[in-house]
């Protein structure tokens, strides 16, 4: 077994869209703790991860340059992770297909969490 | 733990009012925003560390908190709700104040508030329903225009033109102002409507409408919680909201399929909901008027109060709409009370009410005309004649519960 990260990514336009409504907010809660629970259940939720504020800083270069950020309009803001245990690429691909995200045009991006011995 | 399948709805109405009790009516976008952010950060939250114990709790002090950033950020660019005056500009005040707003008397009486501003006379009654149903129930646009056959973009606009009148009023409805009284009487006649829409709307999602009347019934009980608006008048509405919806589990059985108030099986009437019905109905009758309320809680009543069809007391019945005719004549109360007609004096008679309904041309597309002289031929034995009525009512049927219901119909007059 090995272990990946699963970032999932949207822009806050988009994570707005998907909660548009109230009803909206708890087809998309409920659809996220049916996915999650699944994962828990066949034993593929190694970390159910933290969630992370939309904004706070970034440090930049040699000069340690502070700037507000990432941007709300950023593309592609990173809006969490969980670790997922999965035999190879390929089944921890499998399990992301089921992810709501995909639901609205979030992307899930699945690293291998590296090792030693790689 | 399980999620509460109206939760976020619910919160939504109670986070909108305490958010605009402290950013203004003109703000209501912002308020909305900030319930939308609310919620994006519940997904985030729960997704990872399960429902919180108490979920609606967590809602209100994540919108508290929010508001909170949002004054601090903006409390120099703009302004807010002017009853705050200045409680805003220093952190002395502004957690007090803030906290404040989202005291449970607090959302209560803002609720109000804005169920009053909803009801501004300068909007039509649907603009009023619709913006009753967004602002205080949480549906968006497409979930409305599903319950009143309209299109999502048309619910839209008749949504957004409603904000901005309230925007314009940059206050929401004093309700202590000289116009209360008449003010109120258009919320009940919102509260009507919306109730209606559920009980006999065009809909085929029954879902969609129980939660309508569900909704007007919390609002109207709402409405009676605050001294001033419980008048005999509010008892009535709310005695005929009861007293009907004790009626739905009969009216649509397990299956979706729709079953006349003539063929109900009564032993499937709520019990609870008929008997708060009649304590209500005895209140209202303290007033010095009768209103049009009053007479169909009182109808109601008198099909709540009858063990069967030939049990009902249908001479009263008759009376009670001959009253209502001329207090709210409407071409359905005239059909109605044909029917009723009908049951007292059988089925010739009834036939001839129907044909003498004056303005009948309005009813035209209503597949309930047709149907009620379907079941008055098939009482007279006439069979073809009933046929042919309930095929009419058939092509005008609006929504699939009626097409069944009617096909039945159709069927029964050949069938033995």
């Amino acid at each position: 077994m090995s272990e990946f990260v699963f970032l999932f990514r949207a822009t806050e336009a988009e994570q707005h869209e998907a909660m548009g409504t109230p009803e909206h907010a708890q087809r998309s809660l409920q659809a996220w703790l049916g996915w999650i629970r699944d994962l828990e259940a066949k034993g593929h939720l190694k970390s159910p991860g933290q969630p992370l504020a939309l904004s706070g800083k970034v440090v930049r270069g040699k000069k340690r340059v502070v700037t507000d950020g990432p941007y709300a309009e950023a593309k592609d803001l990173v809006l969490g992770f969980i670790v997922v245990e999965a035999r190879d690429l390929a089944q921890a691909v499998d399990i992301s297909t089921g992810c709501p995200m995909l639901e609205g045009s979030g992307s899930v991006e699945i690293r291998p969490v590296g090792t030693l011995n790689l | 733990m399980d999620l509460d399948e109206h939760l976020f709805r619910r919160e939504s109405g109670r986070m909108v009012a305490a958010l605009t009790r402290i950013f203004g009516v003109h703000n209501l976008a912002l308020a909305e925003d900030v319930v939308q952010d609310a919620f994006c950060r519940a997904l985030e939250v729960w997704k990872v560390r399960g429902i919180p114990d108490n979920p609606a709790a967590w809602l209100m002090t994540t919108a508290k908190n929010r508001a909170l950033d949002v004054i601090r950020r903006e409390r120099t660019a703009r302004t807010f709700a002017p009853e705050m005056g200045r409680l805003l500009e220093t952190e002395w005040t502004l957690a007090p104040a803030v906290a404040e707003a989202f005291a449970a008397h607090t959302i209560r009486d803002e609720q109000l508030r804005i169920m009053f501003s909803c009801c501004h006379p300068r909007l039509q009654e649907d603009v009023q329903v619709a913006l009753i149903l967004n602002i205080l129930c949480g549906f968006g646009a497409n979930e409305i225009a599903g319950a009143f056959l309209a299109g999502g973009a048309a619910i839209e606009k008749r949504i957004s033109r409603g904000k901005k009148v309230l925007a314009a009023a940059r206050r929401l409805f004093d309700l202590s102002d000289a116009e209360f009284v008449a003010r109120l009487s258009s919320v009940r006649r919102a509260l009507y409507l919306l109730f209606n829409e559920g009980y006999h709307g065009a809909s085929g999602e029954s879902a969609v409408r129980a939660e309508l009347c569900t909704e007007a019934m919390r609002l109207t009980a709402l409405l009676r919680e605050y001294p001033p608006a419980a008048s005999p008048e509010t008892d009535a509405l709310a005695s005929l909201m009861c007293l009907h919806a004790a009626r739905l589990p009969a009216r649509l059985d397990a299956a979706g399929d729709l079953h006349a108030l003539l063929d109900q099986d009564r032993s499937r009437w709520d019990a609870g909901l008929v008997a708060q019905g009649l304590v209500l109905l005895e209140s209202s009758a303290l007033g010095h008027q009768v209103t049009a309320y009053h007479l169909e809680a009182a109808i109601a009543a008198a099909h709540a109060g009858a063990p069967s069809v030939d049990g009902t007391d249908w001479t009263l019945i008759v009376s009670l709409y001959d009253r209502l005719m001329t207090l709210a004549p409407s071409p359905v109360v005239a059909l109605n009370r044909a029917i009723a007609v009908g049951q007292r004096d059988g089925p010739q008679r009834g036939m001839e009410e129907l044909q003498a309904i004056g303005d009948r041309e309005r009813l035209n597309r209503y597949p309930f005309y047709p149907a009620a002289m379907g079941e008055l031929e098939l009482r007279c034995g006439n069979r073809d004649a009933a046929r042919s009525r309930f095929s009419a009512a058939l092509a005008l049927a609006r929504n699939p519960t009626e097409r069944r219901f009617l096909e039945k119909r159709v069927l029964s007059c050949t069938s033995a």
